[in-house]
Order: C-alpha cells, then sequence, then structure tokens
C-alpha cells in the first residue's frame, strides 16, 4: 500500500476521532448536531477511499448513505426536532467539560493500548483503522452516559454508529457492510422518529430542566 | 423441495404481511395461533431430519433443542395472548388497528429469534438478535403510556448500544478470521471459525470476546447492564414478557455461547469462563436481593429472570461437562416455567386490574386455579423438587462444590436468599385476606399446565436423546 | 583568511537571525494594532507607533514604590533579556546557522516559563492587590497553557526524532513527514497557547482599562518609564516568537536549509516576513471575531488545547507503535 493511501485513510480516521472529541467539547445542541454532520462527512470520505483502496465498489453504497442519511438527512430532522419541541438549547451533562475531556483522552489511550499488540499481519492500516473505530465507539459510549438529553444521546449513538462503520470499512472484504449500514440507518431513523412522536426530552428522569432554571431566575453557563 | 429448515424460516416471514393486513382481530389472533403452531410442527419435523450447514445457516445439536423451545413457547404464548388481548381490548387498553401492528411484530420477533437461532454466519444470527430487540421495543411501548414509552426507549437505548458493541466484537472476530481463513463470507461461518480458532490470533480474539460479552450480555440482562430488563417487562403487554424472558433472554445468551465456542477452541486466550462466572454470580446475587424490594408482580419476576440468567451465565463461566449441561438445562427450565408464570401474572394483573403486589392478595379463596398455577411456578422458579429446575440447580451446585468450593457458597446463598423473597410473595398473592375483583378468570390455562407437565416430566426423567444432545453440547462448550 | 571570512558570514547570519525579532517585534505588533483597528472601522495609530511608544517611554522617568524591592526593577530587564535569548533561538529564515545547536523546543519553553515566573514575581513584589491578582491569574493561565504546550513540543519531537527546532524546521519543509493529523491538532493546540501566552483575546485584552478584567496589564500596573517599556517590548517580542515558532514548526516552507549565498539568504528573509506579517494579520481577524472569555471559563478553553494535544500524541502512537 503506498504511502499516500495511508496518509489519507489516517488523516480521515483521524479527523473521525477529532470530531468526536468535538462532539464532546460542544455545550450547544445545535453546535453538536452539526458536528456530527461533519463526522459523518468525514466517514463518507473515509469509506469512499477505503473502497478505493481495496478495489471494493461496494463500499462506495455504504459511503453514499452515510454522506446522504447521516450527513444530512438526520441532521435536518435533527435540528427540526429541537426546534418543533422546544428543546434546551443547551447541552446538559452529568459530569463537567473537563472531567469528561479528560476520560475521553484515557479512554483514546484505552483504545490504543488494546489494540496495540494486534499481529502486524493485519496491516497498519487495519489496525490503525480499529484503534480509531474503538476510540470512536468507546467516546460515544461516553456521550451517551454523560449527555441526558435525547437528542444528544441520539448522536451518542450514531457517532459509536460511525465508529463501527469505520471498523467494518476497514476490515477488508468483510461481507454484509453494506447491509447493516443499511439497517443501521433504519434503526436511526426509528429512534429519530421515536424522539419526534412521543417527544421524548430526557433519558431516564422527567426532571424538565428549563423549569428549574425559570425558577433560579438563571440559565446556566455550562 | 423445502427442508424443515426453511419453513421455521419462511412461514414466520409469510405471516408478517398478512397480520399486518388483517383488520379483524380475531382472525388475526387465530392466524397468529395457526403460524405459531405450524411453525412448531416444522420446528419437530426438524428433529426428524438430518443435520445440515451452509454457509448462511445451520442445524446442529445446540440450536436444535432450543428451535424446537423457541418455536414451542412461541406457540403457547400466541394461545394465551389470543385470550389476554381479547380482554385488553375489552377494557379498551388496545385498539384493534394496534392489534394488527402487535400480531405482525409477534411473528417478526419469532422469524428473527429463529433466525438468530439457525444463523451459521455469525454476522446474520447479530442481525437476527437486533431485529428480535427492534421488535420487542416497538411491544414494550404497545401501551403508549409514559411509563411505557419510557422503558421502551432504555430497551431501546440500551439494547442499540450493546448491540453496537456486540457488532464491534463480530467485525474483531472477522478480522482475526480473515488472517487464517481468507477474506470473504466464509471467515464469518461459525463452523469453520470453530474448527480454524486454534490459529487464531489470541489477543484480538479475547477482545473481540469481551465486546461481545459486553453486547450480548445486555441483552442477556447480567447484572451492571440489566437496566432495562425490569422497566421492559413491566411496562409490554404480557404475553411479549414471557416471550422476552423465556426466548429472548435465552437467544442473546445461546449467541454468547456460540462463540465461547470459538474461544475454547483456542488454548491461548483468556479465561472467559472467569469473566462469565463473575458477572452471573453478580447478576445472581444483585437480583437475588432486589426480588426483596419490588411492589410490581412483573417486575418481580423481571429481577428473577435477571437471576436465572445470571445462573446459567454462572454455569457455563465454571464449564466443564456437568455444569455445562445444568446451564443448557437450566436455559431449557427458565423458559418454560418463566413464561408460565408471566402466563399466570398476565391472568392475575387481568382479573385483579392493577400489577401492584399489595393489591393482590388471596388468590386461593377468589380465583383457585390462578392460585395454584401461581404456586406451582413460584415453587418451580425457586428450584424445589421435583421440578426441571431442581435438578439443574442441584447439578451445578455439587460441581461447584466440588471445584470452586468458595464460588459455591455464594452462590447458595444467592440461591437462598432468592428462594426467602418468592416465598414470602408466595404467602401474600396466595394466601391472606382476598383482596381487589373476584370475577371469574376468561382465559385458558391450558399453556400454563403444558408447560408445568413438561417441567415436571424434565424432573422426573429427561428423555435420552435430550440428555444426549445437552453431553455433546456441553462438551464443545468446553 | 576565507576560513575567518566564512566564519565571520556565519555570525553576521546569526546576528541577523538575532537582531532581526526584536527590531522588527513594534512594527509586527503595530500591524496587529492598525488590522484590529480597521476591522473595527477606525483610522488607528501609524504602524510605526510602538516604536515612538517604547522611545518616549524610555526617555519618562521611571517611579518606584517606596518598599519596591530589588526584584521589581532588576525584573523587567530580566524578562526582556531572558524572552530576546528564547526568540533569538527559533530559527526564523535558516536553519543550520552556528548557535543553531542550542534551539532546543524545550529550552525555549523553559526560557519563557523563567520569563513568566520573574514577572509575576515582580507583579507580586509591591503588595497592591492588583499586582497580586494579576500574578495569580496569570499563574493560572500559565498552569494550564505549559502542559498543553508540553505535548505539543511531544508531538512534534516524535514526529522528528528530535527537539531541535533547526532540524525539525528543515526536515518539516520537506514532503517526508506526510499529511499528519497529529499536526494539525498541534497547530491548533499552538494557537490556543499562544493566544493565552501573548494575553491576547478572548483570554486576556490587551487594550483594556478596566482593572478587573485584567491578567498581564493587571501585574505590570504599577510599571512606568524605562521599566514599562521593557516589558511592552518583551511582550512584543513574545509575540513575534509565537509567530516565529508556527512559521517554524508548521510552514517551515521557504526556509533557506541548504543553499547558503546571499540571495538565498535574502529571499528566505523575505518569505518570512511576508509569513509573519500574514500571521499578525490575523490575529486581529480572529480576535475581533471573538468576545472576551469570563476567567471561569479559562480552562475550558486551555483544556481543549490540551485535549488536542493529548490527541496529537496519541495518535502518533497508533500509526507508529511504542
Amino acid at each position: 500500500m503506498g504511502t499516500l493511501a495511508f496518509d489519507l485513510a489516517h488523516l480521515l480516521a483521524g479527523g473521525m476521532l477529532v470530531l468526536s472529541f468535538l462532539l464532546l467539547y460542544q455545550d450547544r445542541i445545535t453546535a453538536v448536531i452539526n458536528v456530527f454532520a461533519w463526522q459523518a462527512i468525514a466517514l463518507s470520505l473515509s469509506v469512499a477511499w477505503q473502497s478505493i483502496v481495496q478495489e471494493a465498489p461496494h463500499l462506495v453504497a455504504t459511503a453514499v448513505i452515510a454522506l446522504v442519511v447521516k450527513g444530512f438527512l438526520i441532521p435536518f430532522a435533527l435540528h427540526r426536532i429541537v426546534r418543533r419541541l422546544d428543546i434546551h438549547r443547551e447541552v446538559e451533562q452529568v459530569i463537567g467539560g473537563g472531567p469528561t475531556m479528560l476520560t475521553g483522552l484515557a479512554l483514546v489511550a484505552l483504545a490504543i493500548l488494546l489494540v496495540q499488540p494486534v499481529r502486524e499481519a493485519g496491516g497498519t492500516l487495519t489496525r490503525e483503522d480499529l484503534a480509531f473505530a474503538l476510540a470512536i465507539i468507546l467516546l460515544g459510549l461516553l456521550m451517551m452516559i454523560t449527555r441526558r438529553n435525547a437528542v444528544t444521546q441520539i448522536i451518542g449513538f450514531m457517532s459509536i454508529e460511525n465508529g463501527l462503520i469505520l471498523a467494518a470499512s476497514g476490515a477488508k472484504g468483510m461481507p454484509l457492510v453494506v447491509e447493516v449500514s443499511v439497517a443501521f440507518s433504519v434503526l436511526i431513523a426509528l429512534i429519530v422518529f421515536g424522539v419526534f412522536v412521543f417527544r421524548i426530552r430526557e433519558r431516564f428522569d422527567t426532571v424538565d430542566v428549563s423549569a428549574l432554571d425559570r425558577f433560579r431566575g438563571e440559565r446556566r453557563e455550562r | 423441495m423445502i427442508a424443515a429448515i426453511d419453513v421455521v424460516l419462511i412461514l414466520p416471514a409469510l405471516a408478517i404481511p398478512v397480520l399486518a393486513l388483517v383488520t379483524n382481530y380475531r382472525a388475526g389472533a387465530f392466524i397468529n395461533v395457526a403460524t405459531s403452531g405450524l411453525t412448531f410442527a416444522a420446528g419437530l419435523l426438524l428433529l426428524a431430519s438430518e443435520r445440515v450447514r451452509s454457509d448462511l445457516l445451520i442445524v446442529d445439536d445446540f440450536n436444535i433443542f432450543l428451535v424446537v423451545l423457541t418455536t414451542f413457547v412461541g406457540f403457547t404464548t400466541s394461545i394465551f395472548s389470543a385470550t389476554y388481548i381479547a380482554h385488553e381490548l375489552e377494557t379498551g387498553r388496545l385498539t384493534p388497528s394496534f392489534l394488527r401492528f402487535y400480531h405482525a411484530m409477534y411473528q417478526a420477533m419469532m422469524w428473527s429469534m429463529n433466525l438468530a437461532l439457525l444463523a451459521n454466519n455469525i454476522g446474520i444470527m447479530w442481525v437476527g438478535v437486533e431485529v428480535a430487540t427492534l421488535t420487542t421495543v416497538m411491544m414494550v411501548g404497545l401501551y403508549r403510556t409514559p411509563e411505557a414509552i419510557e422503558a421502551a426507549w432504555k430497551y431501546f437505548i440500551l439494547g442499540s448500544v450493546g448491540i453496537s458493541l456486540a457488532f464491534f466484537g463480530t467485525i474483531l472476530v472477522y478480522l482475526v478470521a480473515q488472517d487464517v481463513i481468507g477474506q470473504g463470507l466464509q471467515a464469518m461461518c461459525w463452523d469453520l471459525l470453530v474448527g480454524a480458532a486454534g490459529q487464531f490470533e489470541p489477543h484480538l480474539l479475547s477482545l473481540a470476546f469481551v465486546f461481545l460479552l459486553v453486547g450480548y450480555g445486555t441483552k442477556i440482562g447480567l447484572a451492571p447492564f440489566h437496566a432495562w430488563l425490569p422497566d421492559a417487562h413491566a411496562e409490554g403487554p404480557t404475553p411479549i414478557s414471557a416471550v422476552l424472558s423465556g426466548l429472548l433472554l435465552n437467544v442473546a445468551l445461546y449467541a454468547l455461547l456460540r462463540f465461547k465456542m470459538v474461544l475454547a477452541a483456542n488454548p491461548a486466550t483468556l479465561n472467559v469462563g472467569a469473566i462469565m462466572a463473575a458477572l452471573g454470580l453478580v447478576s445472581l446475587l444483585f437480583a437475588a436481593f432486589m426480588l426483596y424490594r419490588r411492589r410490581d408482580i412483573k417486575r418481580l419476576f423481571a429481577y428473577s429472570s435477571i437471576e436465572h440468567m445470571g445462573l446459567a451465565t454462572f454455569a457455563f463461566g465454571i464449564g466443564g461437562p456437568l455444569a455445562n449441561f445444568a446451564g443448557l438445562l437450566h436455559m431449557t427450565m427458565h423458559s418454560l416455567i418463566k413464561s408460565a408464570i408471566f402466563f399466570t401474572v398476565g391472568h392475575i394483573a387481568q382479573v385483579k386490574g392493577t400489577q401492584r403486589l399489595a393489591d393482590i392478595g388471596g388468590l386461593s379463596t377468589t380465583h383457585p386455579v390462578l392460585a395454584f398455577g401461581f404456586a406451582l411456578g413460584v415453587i418451580a422458579i425457586a428450584g424445589l423438587p421435583p421440578f426441571g429446575m431442581f435438578t439443574s440447580e442441584f447439578m451445578l451446585v455439587s460441581t461447584t462444590f466440588a471445584r470452586q468450593p468458595l464460588l459455591a457458597v455464594v452462590l447458595v446463598i444467592g440461591l437462598l436468599v432468592s428462594f426467602g423473597a418468592l416465598m414470602l410473595r408466595l404467602q401474600d398473592v396466595v394466601f391472606g385476606e382476598p383482596k381487589g375483583s373476584t370475577d371469574p378468570v376468561k382465559a385458558s390455562s391450558v399453556p400454563l399446565f403444558i408447560h408445568f407437565a413438561l417441567v415436571l416430566m424434565a424432573g422426573l426423567w429427561l428423555p435420552e436423546t435430550i440428555v444426549h444432545w445437552f453431553r455433546t453440547v456441553a462438551a464443545l462448550l468446553g | 583568511m576565507a576560513m575567518i571570512f566564512g566564519f565571520l558570514y556565519e555570525l553576521a547570519l546569526q546576528g541577523v537571525q538575532m537582531f532581526i525579532v526584536v527590531l522588527i517585534a513594534p512594527l509586527v505588533m503595530g500591524v496587529t494594532r492598525k488590522v484590529r483597528a480597521h476591522l473595527l472601522r477606525r483610522i488607528g495609530p501609524p504602524l510605526l507607533q510602538p516604536y515612538f511608544d517604547i522611545w518616549k517611554l524610555m526617555h519618562k522617568e521611571a517611579v518606584l514604590a517606596h518598599n519596591a524591592s530589588w526584584i521589581y526593577r532588576v525584573a523587567p530587564y530580566f524578562v526582556f533579556a531572558v524572552t530576546w535569548v528564547a526568540a533569538a533561538l527559533i530559527p526564523t529564515y535558516a536553519s543550520g546557522l552556528l548557535f543553531s545547536w542550542s534551539a532546543d523546543l524545550i529550552a525555549i519553553v523553559a526560557l519563557l516559563g523563567t520569563a513568566r515566573f520573574s514577572l509575576a514575581l515582580a507583579g507580586m513584589d509591591v503588595g497592591t492587590a492588583f499586582g497580586g491578582l494579576g500574578s495569580s491569574r496569570e499563574m493560572m493561565i500559565a498552569s494550564l497553557a505549559e502542559p498543553a504546550m508540553l505535548l505539543i513540543v511531544f508531538t512534534v519531537a516524535l514526529v522528528a526524532g528530535t527537539t531541535q527546532l533547526s532540524s525539525i524546521a528543515a526536515l518539516f519543509s520537506t514532503a517526508a513527514v506526510g499529511l499528519r493529523v497529529s499536526l494539525a491538532l498541534a497547530l491548533f493546540a499552538m494557537m490556543f497557547v499562544g493566544i493565552a501566552e501573548n494575553a491576547r483575546i478572548p483570554i486576556d485584552n490587551p487594550a483594556t482599562h478596566l482593572e478587573l478584567t485584567m491578567v498581564h496589564e493587571a501585574m505590570v500596573l504599577e510599571y512606568s518609564g524605562r521599566h514599562l517599556a521593557m516589558i511592552e517590548a518583551a511582550a512584543q517580542v513574545k509575540l513575534v516568537l509565537y509567530f516565529s515558532l508556527i512559521i517554524c514548526l508548521f510552514v517551515p516552507f521557504g526556509m533557506a536549509t541548504g543553499e547558503r549565498s546571499l540571495a538565498a539568504f535574502a529571499f528566505a528573509m523575505a518569505v518570512y516576513l511576508a509569513k509573519l506579517f500574514v500571521l499578525a494579520a490575523l490575529l486581529p481577524v480572529g480576535e475581533t471575531a471573538l468576545a472576551k472569555m469570563r476567567v471561569f471559563r479559562y480552562p475550558v478553553f486551555l483544556g481543549g488545547a490540551f485535549a488536542a494535544g493529548a490527541l496529537a500524541v496519541f495518535l502518533l502512537f497508533v500509526s507508529r507503535g511504542f
């Protein structure tokens, strides 16, 4: 594999990981949605590049699905949900930004350490994709745990799924990748639909934070 | 020539659109029962036909009895469901249009569980479990109450995360396999994986199993990942609680065990048995203590499901022919007993109009048949002789005492604690002051007593073929 | 003879490198002020105003508090000297100069830390409330920025295999490095750190006169005359230092690395100055788009830099292993 193939794959996968961090860093829901759209675009570029490198034309379908559904349709729908349901515009965090970021860094380190001893036979690119994908999945989990709002949880889940598709497209000749990406898109569409129809705002408890804000007469800084 | 294996998959799939279109709920319920019955018959035929394998599907000793069990419980539950939903329509909790959806989803769930069980390809197996989860999510939210939607949402989110992690594990398994087997579909075939597992890269394979354990463990309802389970059981329609507990948890455990067999064939991997045993024991203890504080009758048995899945996982974690045998038997017994219990609980909740334990009492005077069924169920699930669960628990405890005496002490404590909780509830519900409505039950108790008869039979005498299957699978499980 | 001329030539080149950063610093500051004023629809001071300011301050009487100790008097000169040394070490227009061996990234970070420490000490020396407040805030920012800076150093050093700036610049000006996310992240972190260290918006406002929002200005509030001139000059040199560091690490293209002719050096110098002024013009563009942050938000801002730096290091480990 040429160095350009490697560098570009590294750049795109690394870019996705950086965007995962940005997802954690944002404190406005609309910004989170936009960052997610960027991540989906990066994913679609990465998958498209993999399809060229591996000479696997079927991956193009996955790339197009990622671009259209997750890059445009879902963010658009989420923006609409945020407006229509009048969801609190600030991301509610269970733990603060600093500890979240540190935990995120620790998770990335963990992902790298876990994938590190993988034998070289898989190829550097596979190993690297795997490490990035694992880190993105773990960060997505972290986001789902530390953010309480339904919309941010969906985004956390979708970023997990981005990591999965990245890993699946990196695994050479893996069957069913396209089918799985379609299945995931349907799943996500259902989730988004469910949120919209049932007006789910919070996850486990029904504390209306905007009521608290009104009570205190101020909005939270973070 | 269509083989039985195809029928098991095609029948429910064909029934889905039909059920979605039939507007009359009685006809829908009938088609549902008929389809489930025919699928069960096809499942029985599967026993007679020869074992086959392809790159996508497989029939072997391990899944054949689970397919029969699944189609059987699916059949009996469909009978129970027919009487159950009639009552729900009367009380106005459901409308006919919801029932169309309900029946279609029921068959979709049966189809996906059969698919997961029969799949040889680990990707297809994953798809089966995912679809089964999705359909049950929709059924859990069927009543559209805020609690039901919250339960469905929780189940959805946790289930999706679990399924994502399981998929990552599947990708990792493919990655290790493609080095040895070569790229393409073959590297995802379970039987080829077991055959070549000895040459797999052990580190990555172990990592894959950790993800699969967390992923499918969420579906099994193992302790740290169990949060969705009580809510989903309590808020959904009772037939769904019955199949959730009786079948879906089994299917998830089955998927995990398939991967455990792959790891068992490679001695250089992580000792996954220890992790599984630990998770199982934690689930058992946690659920046993949680049983005391339940106020909702369906939630009570949901925790009991966590406990028993913990027991089964512990058994497979301990490993060895005897413990694996006990685990397989336990899975089977739990399916039969727990679905029967949910049938009873469904009837009880319907006649009393509540699921609150505090409002249910004195069944022996108001509804003797239900009281009898409930008492049988609780006695069976508590592991008292002569029911089949006594056999499995006895085998498990004795083999654990022989090999890990300290763990056995914890195990016995967990069993006794849960036993105490169940007996307390039995006392309150069956005896004591009669509470609530005394209307007669308009439901068939046949499925209930068929289950108990089977469990009783398993406790007294196990057919030689079943013992043989269990032995073969137990040997494979390592 | 030729050897002596050669030596003198090299010495002259090194001398140009050392003096250019000091001589050009006020002009760079003038450019940023001018651009900022234009962006705010004002005319702004002349480009050369910083030179006049320093000249004026040099001729004014330095007023000292009664209880000022020697630290207070020495600190401005010390800060200026240390900052100058640090700035002079960075290869600006050519690599492989006479003293290039001493241009170590860690040394530069350490020198800047020393300067900051002595200035913070001087701020507290007189014992006024504002000095102490400014010092404590400055140290808080430093304690957040320094780890991020060190991670940047790690990243660059891991990519280049050395912490020696001249070699790094020579390596990075070739295409051998390839596309590296790590370096992009390091640049990102470097911009954050640079903004914080140079007391620019959104961390600090260099033009503020509202004491409560001051950080750097509060610390040097008591200074006047030639002392203030030294501190101002040091601040300007520090800005040039960060610009040069970014140029040297991330856009070293055009630097004279091989050929030793005068024309090559002149061309490289022109390129360097062009890059410097582009950065000087870009800084106020970014600044006008942002509002000053509250003090409690600093950790989030610099935490971002730290995270970017750490991520950069991690990413390197992914691709090359331990």
